[in-house]
């Protein structure tokens, strides 16, 4: 089978982050910084997914200015001619910081939103005074101009505070604003409970999006991901498994999605080992899943293959004990029962209580 | 606001989108905060005259002449393309 090459890469530079947000896309078993790739090994990442068609960066973490080569490392890809996204908390960057971060070529900065106030937003990501110290960061990016997108990731209990999160993305003077509902996988699906919205909050949430993105068209573009256990179709995930993007841990581990390695009899290979393009193109986890041919019923027979995929692997897994499924989100899904079972037994007025991530 | 743009507005690319050749693949992008657009023959040729200094009116001369068109169908043409862009914020208008 001719593979295309991707078009984007997530180089996840660390795990280490000092939020400790309960949603985390990180794997629950999380890299130490011993084992991390150096700012060479890196280097030579980045040059091998630029000549293998990859065009756009993902800077991420963990969180990436707890690296001290963030600098480094996006001189090098924005060197030879990678669109350089830096996805941070914004904690660990400084002024100082972020100039050196323009001046190397940096393109674009994703700032996730864990709260609209410093008491729910600290209290999501489990560390005091990271709001306030996020705000000044942002105002910074903003002052210098640096394209700037908000990523607010909701949930249940920071759903009823989406029009002030809107106004704050506005303020900001953000050109983007990602609503990323929590997709349930990894550490999200451990506080699960606490944070799957309501029904309410889920029909509340697409009409105020609509609303917003009409009435501030032109200054704000909107990215919507609904919460998805309400839909009646599932995601495509990763717009299709090893189509378009891969994802390569701290230590060198390349994955067709930041949460593949949950599922427990997928092998994946390393950077350190093999070029990434025989990686891409020839392991056994991105054929796994990769095309449409490995598709069961009632995908396989179903108009919307090509669409979605048959959705998420890592959500067929835990939601259906088996990552060769249909997304059981899929109202066609024979599972699809038990995502309706997980919302008639919610009981939302309890548990508040967050599980934050740990090494 | 309206995304349509005025005769006199001239649209530019902000900081953080670029359009660039795409080596690998053989085609003409447009790059954007965590998007690729891929670029037919017409937007890469309209996106080479957005550059800040003309205005659209201009543009649209300059494409109907270039190609042999009728003005008020490329005058349609860029205006949805340029539209479709300035929804995203990938292009911007200085009057």
């Amino acid at each position: 089978m001719s593979v295309p090459p991707p078009i984007a890469m997530l180089a996840e530079l660390t795990h280490r982050c000092p939020l400790s947000c309960p949603y985390c896309s990180n794997p629950v078993q999380l890299e130490r910084k011993e084992t991390e790739l150096g700012t060479e090994a890196w280097t030579d990442v980045f040059q091998q997914a630029h000549a293998m068609g990859v065009l756009q960066l993902h800077l991420s973490g963990g969180e990436p200015a707890s690296r001290r080569d963030l600098e480094d490392l996006t001189e090098a890809a924005a060197g030879i001619g990678l669109y350089t996204n830096l996805i941070t908390s914004g904690i660990g960057l400084t002024p100082r910081r972020l100039d050196r971060l323009e001046a190397v070529g940096l393109d674009h900065v994703q700032l996730s939103l864990q709260g609209t106030t410093a008491k729910l937003a600290d209290r999501i990501g489990g560390y005091r005074g990271g709001f306030d110290r996020k705000m000044a960061i942002a105002k910074e990016i903003s002052a210098r101009g640096i394209p700037l997108t908000l990523n607010a990731v909701m949930h249940r209990q920071n759903l009823d505070d989406l029009d002030r999160t809107i106004e704050m993305a506005v303020e900001l003077g953000a050109r983007r604003l990602e609503v990323a509902c929590v997709q349930f996988h990894g550490w999200a699906m451990s506080n699960r409970a606490a944070l799957l919205p309501t029904r309410q909050q889920t029909m509340a949430v697409k009409q105020t999006v609509a609303g917003a993105a009409q009435r501030l068209q032109g200054v704000l573009a909107f990215d919507f991901v609904p919460p998805d256990y309400y839909a009646d179709y599932p995601k495509a995930c990763m717009g299709g498994w090893g189509s378009s993007g891969l994802n390569v841990t701290p230590n060198g581990t390349v994955l067709p999605c930041h949460a593949a390695q949950t599922i427990p009899h997928l092998a994946f290979e390393n950077v350190r080992e093999k070029p990434l393009l025989d990686i891409w193109r020839a392991s056994s986890a991105f054929n796994a899943y990769r095309g449409t041919e490995w598709l069961p019923e009632p995908c396989k027979s179903c108009e919307r293959k090509e669409t979605d995929f048959g959705g998420c692997r890592c959500q067929a897994l835990a939601l259906a004990g088996d990552a060769g499924v249909t997304d059981p989100i899929c109202k066609k899904s024979p599972k699809h029962k038990e995502v309706v079972k997980v919302l008639l037994e919610r009981r939302f007025e309890e548990d508040q209580t967050l599980l934050h991530r740990s090494f | 606001m309206t995304l349509e743009l005025r005769n006199e507005d001239r649209p530019y690319l902000p900081r953080g989108v670029r359009m660039q050749r795409d080596e690998v693949r053989g085609r003409m992008v447009l790059v954007a905060p965590e998007k690729v657009i891929e670029l037919d023959d017409i937007g890469a040729a309209i996106l080479l005259r957005v550059d800040g200094m003309a205005r659209f009116d201009q543009i649209v001369a300059d494409l109907a002449s270039t190609y042999n068109a009728p003005a008020e169908m490329i005058a349609q043409d860029v205006q949805q393309f340029l539209q479709t862009l300035r929804g995203r914020l990938y292009l911007m208008v200085q009057a």
